[in-house]
């Protein structure tokens, strides 16, 4: 079951953070036109079966550059974390403290990744912790984007 | 074509000069950033007794801002050898341009190499903030747009990690802390000279992104360094004691750079692989090592780098991180003992090499007493990183 942020619920950091956008080479797009779809979409190579992340343009384990992209299920297990109080960024001076989780896949090749864990910024984060992806759309951000956040289902 | 014998540097290069020009507060350098630069290359070829018009090779790391090419027009450099610059930022590259500049030295390519790192953060930019560009482009959007965009943030979480699995208190990191800023009391040129640190201090200091406090995190400064390099036998006629070089090695582990945070071995220093082919050429073991400089971006990464060149066991970080064995000349392994990035002068590292090399003079202001093998580890949790090991004798 694929959460979504309710209408109307603030994003998790405020406006003026860093907007994500594809490089030049366009390698993550596909990454951004699924969250866009609520959707967690990773590489995984044609030709093995290994699951890439981050993307690259060429398959780490048996160097095909026939790299698909697949939808996994978007749930995974706080792997580590970290709790910001000193502000690096202008927009986040009245938004200290926050907390980034970075979460593993295991049903995709353990492959991780960074997003904000929802809730009070206080609380205690247990380390194997089960998270489900939270989608938070920035519809009117020009062009619109889709930010990937986690929420604890069940404490590790 | 034979074999041309062992390829190796050990023996084959010595340090033979040593500059520093004061070194500032962040921003505070009453000087231009290239001016520094020339001062303490200067300084280095005075230190060793050569005319600075000798030097025929420069090294550097970190995208260093200052060019060999103008420095050599600067200088009036008769005939630029080598010219060289060590991938990627941070300190990963401290010991690797030392390594670069020997590599050109035994290979031929030029007689007096120097490696060299200039700062000045007034002039320029800093380093612990994050972009305020409007878009975060590639793998950036990764991670900035979740508020994870400065070195401390990027390295908390491998450390948090690495105290997870090994059970590592906060206590360890707090060790490294201290001993920099035990050792920088003793050392007048330090900038944290004067202002000795309590474990209360730390313990009650504000969270920059847990589990770093304040003082887990280094200092940003405006100075300048240079090492000359040449050969044993042009050492002989210069004016102090060769520090012989037994080894560098650089580089970095199986996939350390895979972006959002994806190295299959997360945990690390990024110096596994590194610190093996390091021991392998120095021909030395851990416990041979009279006294360490590892880098410190922040403590969390010494304690990696520290159990990774073996000095200590992941199970036994929080018996063996202590300040009484950190501490100058008694402990097990005194450790930054100039006061390091932490407490002397964020240099970028090269600080920790001038101190390497005043261990094996004997002119340490947390002297040793008659250290043979001194260390140097540079960049933790960066890529590719960097270490070397400096000895009193050739072999
Ligand atoms: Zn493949």
């Amino acid at each position: 079951m694929t959460s979504t942020v309710e209408p109307g619920t603030e994003p998790y950091l405020p406006p003026g953070m860093p907007e994500p956008a594809p490089g030049g080479d366009g390698l993550e797009a596909p990454y951004w036109e699924g969250t866009r779809a609520h959707e967690l979409r990773v590489q995984r190579c044609n030709a093995c079966e290994t699951y890439q992340w981050g993307p690259e343009w060429v398959c780490h384990a048996c160097l095909s550059f026939d790299l698909g992209w697949t939808t996994v299920e978007p749930q995974g297990r706080v792997y580590s974390w970290e709790r910001p109080w000193y502000p690096v960024h202008p927009a986040l001076k009245d938004r200290v403290p926050y907390l980034i989780v970075l979460v593993e896949l295991p049903h995709a090749g353990n492959i991780r990744m960074v997003g904000n864990l929802l809730g009070d910024p206080l609380q205690e984060v247990v380390i194997g912790s089960e998270v489900e992806a939270v989608f938070e759309d920035h519809d009117e951000a020009d062009p619109p984007f889709t930010l990937v956040q986690w929420r604890v289902t069940e404490e590790g | 074509m034979g074999d041309t014998g062992e390829r190796t540097i050990r023996g084959k290069v010595a340090i033979v000069g040593i500059g520093e020009t004061t070194y500032y507060k962040r921003g505070a350098a009453p000087d231009a950033e290239f001016k520094l630069g020339l001062e303490a290359i200067m300084r280095a070829a005075d230190d060793a007794g050569l005319p600075v018009r000798d030097i025929d090779g420069f090294a550097s790391f970190s995208n260093d801002r200052n060019d060999p090419p103008r420095i050599a027009s600067a200088l009036g450099i008769r005939d630029l050898k080598f010219s060289n610059m060590f991938w990627g930022g941070g300190g990963g590259g401290g010991s690797g341009a030392i390594g670069n500049a020997a590599a050109a030295i035994v290979s031929g390519y030029a007689d007096y190499v120097v490696a060299y790192r200039s700062l000045a953060q007034g002039q320029f930019g800093r380093f612990g903030q994050g972009s305020q560009a409007p878009k975060a482009a590639g793998a950036m959007g990764f991670t900035q747009p979740y508020g994870l965009m400065s070195p401390a943030q990027n390295f908390a979480m491998r450390v948090r990690r690495f105290m997870h699995q090994h059970s590592v208190g906060q206590e360890a990191l707090r060790a490294v802390a201290m001993a920099s800023y035990t050792h920088a009391q003793t050392n007048p040129r330090a900038v944290m000279h004067g202002r000795p640190l309590t474990e209360e201090d730390y313990d009650n200091s504000r969270w920059i992104v847990e589990p770093f406090h304040l003082f887990d995190c280094c200092q940003e400064n405006d100075g300048a360094a240079a090492i000359l390099l040449t050969t044993p036998e042009r050492a002989r006629d210069l004016q102090h004691k060769p520090a012989y070089l037994l080894a560098t090695a650089q580089g970095s582990d199986y996939r350390q750079a895979a972006t959002a945070h994806n190295a299959p071995d997360y945990a690390t220093s990024n110096f596994k692989t590194v610190a093996q082919r390091l021991y392998e050429m120095a021909q030395v073991a851990p416990g041979d090592v009279d006294v360490l400089q590892s880098y410190e971006n922040f403590t969390g990464g010494v304690m990696m780098s520290i159990v990774e060149h073996g000095f200590c066991d992941p199970v036994d970080v929080n018996d063996f991180f202590t300040l009484d064995n950190f501490t100058a000349p008694k402990g097990k392994l005194p450790l930054n003992t100039s006061g390091g990035n932490l407490a002397e002068c964020y240099m970028h590292g090269l600080e920790l090499v001038t101190e390497a090399v005043k261990q094996i003079r004997g002119k340490s202001p947390n002297q040793i007493p008659d250290a043979k093998v001194s260390m140097v580890t540079s960049g933790p949790m960066v890529q590719p990183v960097s270490s070397m090991i400096l000895a009193s004798e050739p072999s």
